[in-house]
């Protein structure tokens, strides 16, 4: 596969990303909200029902739920995993493509919602789809450094699809929140992360336009499998890996089709991948999408479990980590509802519902 | 005016080049053709190209290429005919050597569709139609095919699954072709399942727009004579107009302009309809390649639908009638103003016999046929091996 003429070789040392200390999770909580729109009900507004879906249904974001009322839903149950106490946290980063606001941070609400102190690192990150997971390698780093001990990283949106559009089955909301701090805290610990960036316009939003815009096939081979794979090849390789090392492993999801092909490709089966692979349920979660499969996984995880997992950000970049539970786990996972919780947590609506639920109709 | 002959050819594989421009694939071609030819040079370098100004925003193709290929200070420019701009280049290429003002020239067809993203492309597309009375109301290329199958169904009674022996054929051709873009096979009964795209228009059977470039070298019959190398004479070549807009034809069912390039090429070149034993025919749609069959002679009007009837058997390498012998614009693609030169290319391997598992058995003359708009430009070739 091609790699746009980028290379994976070290330029200076290693391509491992491994901090001084190590750094874990040590509270992590999902959020997603009730409403379900069914692939169905967009094929039947825009194709007669003909041409499928490439998921059952996505989940919506009520008329009183944003990326920061989520945010805060998922903060809260992060918290509530680490039972720590919020005024710990030193810093509050929420990764969205659908911040509320162009310019007002989502995380400074989220940070005072959920019991901050005023002494914080706070700030919205966006990367696409990956803005959640770069948020995390920036709390690893953080925290591995010595700087402080408790980081807050969230990956959520309200993801935009354009009425009529392919992204209009898919595009949903939701998302999740981690908690990193030292690993003898945590519920599962870094060994190692591998991010890969290049310049590949595969989709983007302009500054003043409501909806995303995309190239078409260009989004498959060049930008998601380009990215995604040469991400998770390198980690393994820089931490002497193969797939059957990993007990689980958990992929950015636009749709299901995609990170079941790269999974395949990079050697993975079904039985690795089915506990991380929510899309097919709640759609594409966009910043969210990968970190809220990560609960999923945490949620039925046991101690000594290995798991990969590799987000990815049109533009574009694949952030990877390499993580091994804890027998922290089975206390934690029990102090907030569980991922599946929200999934089984559903209704559905009408297509009309979601054009006034997502403000579709404009004067 | 002097007999002509192409003496090399050369081609990109058809399909998403995200990693290649529209020079790289030009000049790949032209270098591959040159070479094919055992020459380093030519007198001059015409291009075919239908959308560059409006997929690629370039224009100037001549020059482009020309430098990209190290060609310069070369005589180089564009022909533009929509879709048949690759045909019409070859024609332009074939009447300067013809005339004698050039000796060697290469013909490139070029298109670099996926420099743009769909919905932009069939806007893109809309220049080819008539923009006051067309193309300003809304109607698209594949609406137009949509509006004339319409007709067809309705005036002659046919179901659309009639049809599907085009689509499958060019996929059952395109097997084994490494340039095509599509090797995936149509099963019986899958076309007339297939999501629609203009109604009565469905995914399986429009062509798909590709990125590509092929090229010819041409020189008289007589110096290709003296290159001893296998080379195939443009025995007829013709062109032919109809009315720009459907709405002004006096017959929507019948492509005028394909009668006439097609009778004006066959004169020529000295031959009939049933000497032809290989064609490429511009099936960007199976309405287009249903109606081309019939004005060219081959099916009574309201009747070119019944052979796709016996596709298997009638238009493979092996039948008949082969046609879309290396998969055609459905299956190998159609990068649109390069298409015309696609079409050469493959009539010159099996001339020459180097098709491969897509020879026909003794082909000696080819027709080849490129389509601009709905049947308005046409641009006909009949090829043989020269002697």
């Amino acid at each position: 596969m091609s790699t746009n003429g980028h290379t994976t070789d070290p330029q200076n040392g290693s391509l491992l990303m491994q901090p001084i200390r190590k750094v874990g999770i040590v509270g992590y909580g999902a959020y997603v909200p009730r409403y379900r729109l069914p692939g169905t009900e967009v094929a039947r507004i825009w194709t007669k029902g003909l041409g499928g879906s490439p998921i059952k249904e996505k989940a919506v974001a009520g008329l009183d739920e944003d990326v920061t009322t989520m945010s805060i839903e998922a903060a809260r149950n992060a918290v509530a995993r680490a039972a720590i106490d919020p005024k710990l946290i030193r810093a509050v980063w929420v990764g969205s493509e659908s911040h509320p606001y162009a310019v007002k941070p989502t995380s400074t609400i989220v940070a005072e919602s959920i019991g901050t102190s005023a002494n914080i690192q706070a700030a919205d990150w966006e990367f696409a789809c990956k803005a959640g997971t770069e948020a995390v390698q920036a709390s690893i780093g953080m925290i591995g450094s010595g700087m402080n001990a408790y980081t807050l990283s969230i990956g959520m949106d309200t993801a935009q699809g354009r009425p009529g559009d392919a992204l209009e089955y898919t595009a949903a909301s939701g998302g999740a929140a981690f908690l990193l701090g030292p690993a003898d805290e945590s519920v599962a610990i870094y060994q190692g992360s591998y991010s890969f960036v290049t310049d590949t316009p595969d989709f983007w939003r302009r500054s003043g336009e409501t909806y995303p815009t995309h190239g078409d096939r260009f989004t498959g081979e060049p930008a998601y499998f380009n990215h995604t794979l040469s991400s998770a090849r390198t980690l393994m390789e820089l931490m002497g890996t193969t797939a059957q090392d990993y007990t689980h492993a958990v992929f950015h999801q636009p749709n299901v089709k995609f990170p079941s092909r790269a999974a395949q490709m990079l050697g993975f089966n079904d039985e690795q991948i089915k506990h991380g692979l929510l899309a097919g349920e709640i759609g594409n979660v966009y910043s969210g999408s990968c970190m809220t499969g990560l609960t999923a996984i945490l949620d039925i995880a046991k101690a000594g479990d290995r798991i990969l997992m590799v987000s990815y950000g049109s533009g574009a970049g694949s952030d990877s980590f390499d993580l091994v539970v804890t027998d922290r786990i089975e206390a934690a996972r029990h102090r907030a509802p569980s991922t599946w919780d929200y999934i089984n947590r559903r209704t559905v609506i009408d297509y009309a519902t979601y054009c006034r639920y997502r403000g579709k109709l404009k004067d | 005016m002097r007999d002509v002959a192409i003496v090399g050819i050369g081609q990109t594989p058809v399909g998403e080049h995200w990693g290649a421009s529209l020079r790289e694939l030009g000049a790949d071609a032209v270098l591959a053709a040159l070479a094919d030819a055992g020459l380093s040079s030519a007198d001059a370098l015409i291009v075919g190209n239908a959308f560059g100004a409006s997929f690629s925003s370039q224009t100037q193709l001549g020059a482009l290429i020309a430098d990209y290929a190290n060609l310069n200070p070369i005589e180089a420019w564009s022909v533009e005919a929509a879709d048949a701009s690759g045909g019409a280049a070859l024609r332009a290429g074939y009447m300067a050597v013809a005339s004698g003002l050039a000796d060697v020239v290469v013909v490139v067809g070029v298109e670099k569709s996926t420099d743009s993203i769909a919905q932009t492309r069939v806007m893109a597309r809309n220049v080819a139609l008539d923009a006051d009375y067309e193309a300003a109301h809304g109607l698209t290329q594949t609406a137009q095919a949509g509006l004339v199958m319409r007709r067809y169904l309705y005036e002659y009674g046919v179901e659309l699954g009639a049809f599907e022996g085009f689509s499958i054929n060019a996929h059952a051709n395109a097997k084994g072709n490494k340039n095509a873009m599509f090797q995936n096979q149509i099963k019986p009964g899958a076309f007339a399942r297939a999501s629609m795209v203009a109604d009565p228009v469905n995914l399986f059977d429009g062509a798909p727009d590709a990125d590509g470039a092929a090229a010819v070298v041409l020189m008289s019959a007589d110096a290709a004579r003296d290159l001893g190398k296998p080379a195939v004479l443009i025995a007829g070549s013709a062109a032919a107009t109809d009315r720009l807009t459907l709405h002004e034809r006096q017959d929507l069912l019948y492509l005028t302009a394909v009668a006439e390039s097609t009778q004006k090429a066959l004169a020529q070149a000295e031959v009939a309809l049933g000497d032809v034993q290989v064609m490429e025919l511009h099936d960007s749609y199976t309405i287009m390649t249903t109606l081309a069959l019939e004005a060219m002679g081959f099916a009574a009007r309201g009747r070119g639908w019944a052979l796709a009837a016996n596709a298997g058997e009638m238009f493979r390498p092996t039948g008949k009638l082969p046609i879309s012998t290396f998969g055609g614009l459905k299956a190998r693609g159609n990068p649109v103003g390069a298409t015309g030169v696609y079409q050469a290319v493959e009539a010159c391997l099996q001339l020459r016999c180097q098709a491969g598992v897509h020879q026909v058995p003794q082909a000696h003359t080819a027709l080849i046929q490129s389509i601009g708009g709905f049947g308005s430009t046409v641009v006909t070739h009949v090829l043989r091996l020269l002697d």
